[in-house]
């Protein structure tokens, strides 16, 4: 909402300046974002009085004076003006001041005569035609004053960010209605100037349809509008604007179209209702109907556009057609032209939901339909008719032909609302006395009984319940009047998430493993089994994501693009699959993905070509990161990591034997010098989006916090350790895991530990197979191992090993 | 063998002896000295010692002092130099030490992170716990019960991104605050870190989705000085020792709501471009619970009341790093994520 400073005065005698009254505003209504310093143009313009004034000698028309600009010395001024008076006061442009007219005022010589700055007619000052010389000003200010300071000619838009609950504050009466409150000063609706004399007949009241003059007017059924208003006006002459009507628009941010228009438009700023100028010779009937838009119809609006209506969209038609999309804009077919001289000027009151739908429907916005949208007074629609009336009589003539028609309204009691002493104490934890309450309720137009039973004003259909009420107080008490001071509260109820305290666990982690956390977008081109927004920003990103290392391998590009190709990303974050229920199956997930260089290159680095493989992060690495991930982010379970039968997939991660995640290789768009790329996803569990509890209803669990998983102690040996190895040639089809099985299961519970620590291929090994060694390591808790224990075990294994699976000792 | 001869001996292999201790440059070359001169089977000491049984008695006492003069002089000479090059050895060759350490990769949360982490921490002392709830949500979670009236303007800040087969992207982690309120009976002091989603474009200032951190505190009697006082506290922890002032708002969930203003840190509050004059810096949405959430949580609202709070880390992030542009917080730039996360490397990389 745009507010002009100046305007504001015309309705209370406020002495703030405009920063003063951005703090004021700010501080107790509504966010001032901006203020806008208006005619800037006129900033070096000074007030100056002509001392004394003499003829030129060598010009008949030219005078030279001495002015006295506030400057200490009296300057040598030329003027051209036949009413240049000694005494007197003007503006005064000093040398230096370029003009609104784009000249430079500079020292010269006119004629002989010195001349050090100008005196300023209105328009030189672009305020106005008036050519009878300089501007004479009656003000009572020392010389030097600036011009803008002395004359309310400058303005400041004031530029108000007024919330979707506060329409009321959607005009210059509203608005000033809080700045009276707030500064303690009273408010009135200033004299419109340049409006005429009207004798006005009282409204001629109807549910359904009356005629104003010779217009049937009628609403087709009811719920359409809550109030329309309308009356005739005959004999206008269209034509441009007063230059003060211009300026106040401007002030606004509004364009002059015409007298008429312009009219319509001052009384939407000033009182916050829309109305609406017909051009009454274009009306067929003539008839004025409120009805619903039928199937097919179609209206040019005055933007030029056709726009195609629906039944849900309220139009304003004459006999035949739609002439307006009722609240939201006007049709150009019964738009007021030069030609016009007959109006129908509407007023009325719309529904807001409707007004939003069909705002929303068409795509469209105009000040009207905001401020229908968020409800305008029902009871300002007689003043704001009566106004628009006045000022079009008075700007372009012509008289109101017969009464005017008030249909559908009928005044309703006031709502009132009771309001508690102790609760305003309770809630805003200061008490605030019942007599300061009303006080404060009253500065705004509450009109509060005994008992703080509050009667709730026309223009505030906002406050519907007593917290509303108690906004109220708190904020024109002023928010800073609350003290600050931290109150004992009683611990919480509710334990951390889960999944949260897991996030975090495996995030440090990760970070400490030298990973980089990245926060992508979660949109992907998807396909038929990925969940689609209905309303996408983007075609090609249409689906969310079912795979969070899928917005990792698109990260991983973007930087392989531009040449960073080591890379340890991972990101903990939804994934989402499609579902039958209400919502998407959604899914909190950890993924990582590693490429390149496993640590920065060093100079001891070994430079031999097999160890050219070992630099890059491989697969062995992702099969250990997998297995990190899971047991850091399910302590206590156990985890395995499988070998899978799908090409894609390297390993599948089991967490307590259930499918939890995966290990893979990562198929990337990348250029040839990246190295190949591996992913891990791990599922950190669902995300229960189903309904808590049903509404309007609470389940009130007590919370259940998870034990944390603690590894018991468990007393180290004492006793020594025997080893051996097993150089083993293993057939490929048969894996390295169902050999370490066999050797478990042979050796029972002496096995301590089972470690691979080489694989071999190439000469001396047969082919089809490969060699792998083992070392075994045994221990008995309570005494030394006796080397027939051992060798018994070594054979045992070798022949099981052997039996079923083929494999034999590497000899030689 | 007279006494000069002995003595002239005794002196020759001190000499040799000084010289082949003190020439070694490793442990390995001073046990071959050691073995030399000392040793016990054919040390140069050892044949000095024999060659005493051959001379005469009365010249015994003087050279069996100057023999022990000398074996004590290497002894020691010895032990001592064992000691210096014992110490050489476990500090290695003595090369280049200039040269550059090998290094790790170091790991790097985002920017978003370290900003929801701190805040996570002022809110933990001041007893909050953090709550979460799905992303994909329902109209009623998201909306209803949160007081928007339907079709209202209030929505036309929430422009929404809605699924297909039904829901809706949640536009603020507000809904978990029902969720909450629904789940657990009161007293709730939660924090509420996510993911949020509107149908903004990418822009220097907006993102389709982001993170939102808001806060929630119901129980009897809460007002809104608790609120003033905690988010003020929190002001001053996270910002600093710098003022705050609070304005009214407007929140359909809340009432009264307020917004918090923190005074700008870059011009103190005078008025610069970084807070458009006006001298502070819009931080966070706050306000006291609307009786209708609570309603519509199944709490009674004689009973109970609350405060609420929410904000952006992703814009806290931007003015706090100096980032330019929002996008460079999603563009997953491993270079940029470095550079925020800390100085890592030396010298080339540096």
């Amino acid at each position: 909402m745009n507010v002009s400073y100046q305007w504001l005065k015309a309705f209370v005698p406020f002495d703030e300046t405009p920063v003063q009254l951005r703090e004021l505003l700010t501080a107790h209504v509504a966010t001032v974002d901006e203020l806008v310093a208006l005619r800037q143009d006129l900033a070096p313009i000074v007030i100056a009085r002509v001392v004394e004034e003499a003829p030129h000698p060598d010009s008949d028309h030219l005078h030279v004076t001495k002015v006295d600009a506030g400057t200490g010395t009296l300057l040598d001024v030329v003027c051209g003006a036949p009413n240049v008076t000694a005494g007197k006061v003007y503006p005064f442009a000093p040398t230096g001041t370029l003009m609104p007219n784009g000249l430079k005022i500079q020292k010269r010589k006119i004629r002989g005569a010195i001349s050090d700055g100008m005196l300023c007619s209105a328009r030189e000052l672009g305020l106005g035609d008036e050519q009878d010389g300089i501007l004479e000003l009656d003000v009572d200010v020392p010389p030097g004053t600036p011009f803008l300071r002395a004359l309310p000619v400058g303005d400041t838009q004031i530029v108000l960010d007024v919330g979707a609950n506060r329409p009321d504050l959607l005009s210059h009466l509203g608005v000033a209605r809080e700045v009276a409150a707030i500064a303690r000063k009273s408010l009135s609706l200033p004299e419109l100037a340049g409006a005429g004399e009207i004798a006005l007949p009282g409204a001629t009241r109807d549910p359904r349809a009356a005629r104003a003059s010779d217009v049937n007017v009628s609403v087709a059924e009811e719920g359409l509008v809550r109030r329309f208003m309308g009356v005739v006006i005959r004999g206008v002459r269209v034509g441009p604007s007063p230059d003060w009507l211009v300026k106040r628009l401007e002030a606004v941010g509004s364009r002059s179209i015409n007298n008429i228009v312009d009219a319509s438009n001052y009384v939407l700023h000033e009182l916050g209702q829309p109305t609406h100028a017909f051009d009454l010779g274009k009306l067929a009937g003539p008839s004025i109907v409120v009805r619903r838009a039928q199937p097919g119809e179609k209206l040019v609006t005055l933007d030029g556009s056709e726009r195609a209506l629906n039944e849900e969209m309220i139009v304003i038609a004459d006999a035949e057609k739609p002439q307006a999309v009722a609240g939201v804009m006007g049709g150009r077919d019964s738009e007021v032209t030069d030609a016009t001289a007959d109006i129908f000027l509407e007023v009325a009151n719309f529904d807001p939901r409707r007004i939003r739908n069909a705002r929303r429907a068409l795509g469209m916005s105009s000040d009207a339909s905001y401020r229908f949208e968020r409800g305008v007074d029902v009871e300002i629609a007689p003043v704001a008719l009566e106004r628009v009336a006045r000022l079009v009589v008075g700007l372009a003539g012509g008289h109101v032909d017969g009464a005017p028609v008030d249909l559908v309204y009928e005044p309703l009691a006031p709502r009132r609302i009771p309001l508690r002493e102790k609760r305003v104490a309770t809630l805003l934890g200061a008490s605030v006395p019942a007599d300061e309450i009303a006080t404060l309720l009253g500065s705004v137009g509450f009109k509060v009984g005994h008992d703080l039973s509050v009667e709730i004003p026309s223009w505030r259909s906002d406050v519907a319940g007593e917290v509303d009420l108690i906004e109220e107080v708190a904020r024109l008490r002023g928010y800073d009047s609350f003290p600050v001071e931290l109150r004992p509260f009683r611990p919480t109820a509710v334990g951390d998430d889960p999944q949260w305290l897991t996030g975090r666990r495996v995030r440090d982690m990760l970070v400490g493993q030298g990973m980089i956390e990245l926060r992508p977008m979660p949109f992907v081109a998807g396909g038929s089994d990925y969940v689609r927004v209905l309303n996408p920003l983007a075609e090609n990103e249409a689906y969310l994501r079912r795979s969070v290392l899928e917005s990792l391998a698109r990260r991983a590009e973007h930087n392989l693009s531009r040449m960073e190709g080591n890379l340890r990303l991972f990101e903990i974050g939804s994934a989402f699959e499609p579902s039958k229920a209400e919502l998407p199956a959604e899914e909190l997930r950890v993924a990582a993905l590693i490429m390149g260089r496993r640590a920065p290159a060093h100079f001891s680095d070994p430079k031999t070509p097999e160890f050219a493989a070992w630099i890059n992060y491989g697969e062995w690495d992702a099969k250990a990161l997998g297995r990190l991930i899971a047991a850091t982010a399910y302590p206590g379970a156990a985890i395995d990591v499988t070998v899978t039968d799908t090409p894609e997939v390297l390993w599948d991660i089991r967490v307590d034997g259930k499918p939890t995640g995966t290990v893979r290789r990562v198929a990337l768009d990348a250029p040839v010098w990246a190295a190949s790329a591996f992913g891990v996803e791990l599922s950190l569990g669902v995300l229960a989006s189903g309904a808590v509890a049903p509404r309007g209803e609470s389940a009130h669990r007590k919370f259940e916090s998870a034990r944390p998983v603690v590894t018991r102690y468990r007393e180290l040996p004492t006793t020594p350790a025997s080893e051996f190895d097993l150089a083993l040639l293993v057939p490929e089809a048969v894996r390295a895991e169902t050999v370490e099985a066999v050797m478990r299961r042979v050796s029972g519970r002496l096995l301590e530990r089972v470690e691979l620590f080489d694989r071999y291929v190439g000469s001396g090994v047969e082919a089809g197979h490969r060699s792998l060694a083992w070392r075994l390591t045994f221990r008995h808790a309570e005494r030394t191992l006796r080397d027939r224990e051992i060798e018994t075990r070594r054979s045992d294994i070798l022949r099981a090993l052997a039996d079923e699976l083929n494999v034999r000792q590497r000899t030689g | 063998m007279n006494l000069d001869q002995y003595l002239s001996e005794a002196a020759a292999i001190e000499r040799e002896g000084t010289a082949a201790l003190s020439a070694a440059t490793d442990v390995d070359a001073l046990e071959a000295a050691r073995v030399a001169f000392l040793g016990d089977r054919q040390g140069r000491l050892k044949s000095l010692q024999e060659s005493l049984k051959v001379v005469s008695k009365e010249d015994k006492p003087a050279a069996g002092k100057r023999f022990n003069e000398a074996r004590a002089h290497l002894q020691s000479l010895h032990d001592e130099r064992k000691t210096v090059l014992g110490r050489a050895r476990q500090v290695g060759a003595k090369e280049d030490l200039s040269l550059p350490e090998r290094r790790a990769w170091k790991g790097a949360k985002h920017p978003v992170t370290l900003v929801i982490e701190e805040i996570e921490g002022i809110f933990r002392e001041l007893g909050f716990t953090v709550a979460q709830g799905p992303e994909a949500e329902t109209e009623w979670y998201n909306f209803g019960a949160l007081n928007f009236p339907p079709n209202h303007p209030a929505l036309d800040a929430h422009d929404t991104l809605y699924l297909e087969g039904g829901g809706l992207l949640r536009t603020h982690t507000s809904p978990v605050q029902v969720r909450t309120l629904q789940r657990y009976a009161p007293p709730i002091r939660v924090l509420i870190p996510g993911t949020v989603y509107r149908r903004d474009f990418f822009d220097a200032s907006h993102a389709p989705a982001f993170a939102q951190i808001e806060g929630l505190c119901v129980d009897e009697g809460i007002s809104f000085v608790d609120l003033k006082s905690t988010l003020n506290l929190f002001a001053e922890r996270f910002f600093g020792a710098s003022r705050t002032r609070f304005r009214p708002s407007f929140f359909p969930f809340t009432e009264p709501s307020a917004e918090m203003d923190v005074q700008c840190g870059i011009c103190g509050g005078s008025g610069c471009p970084a807070c458009k004059g006006t001298g502070w810096i819009e931080i966070l949405g706050s306000g006291m619970v609307h009786p209708a959430v609570l309603e519509a949580a199944g709490l009674d609202p004689e009973r109970y009341s609350g405060w609420a709070f929410g904000m952006g880390p992703a814009r806290i992030a931007i003015s706090r790093y100096g980032i330019p542009d929002i996008r460079i917080l999603y563009d997953s730039d491993v270079r940029f994520l470095e550079q925020i996360a800390g100085p890592v490397l030396s010298g080339a990389e540096g």
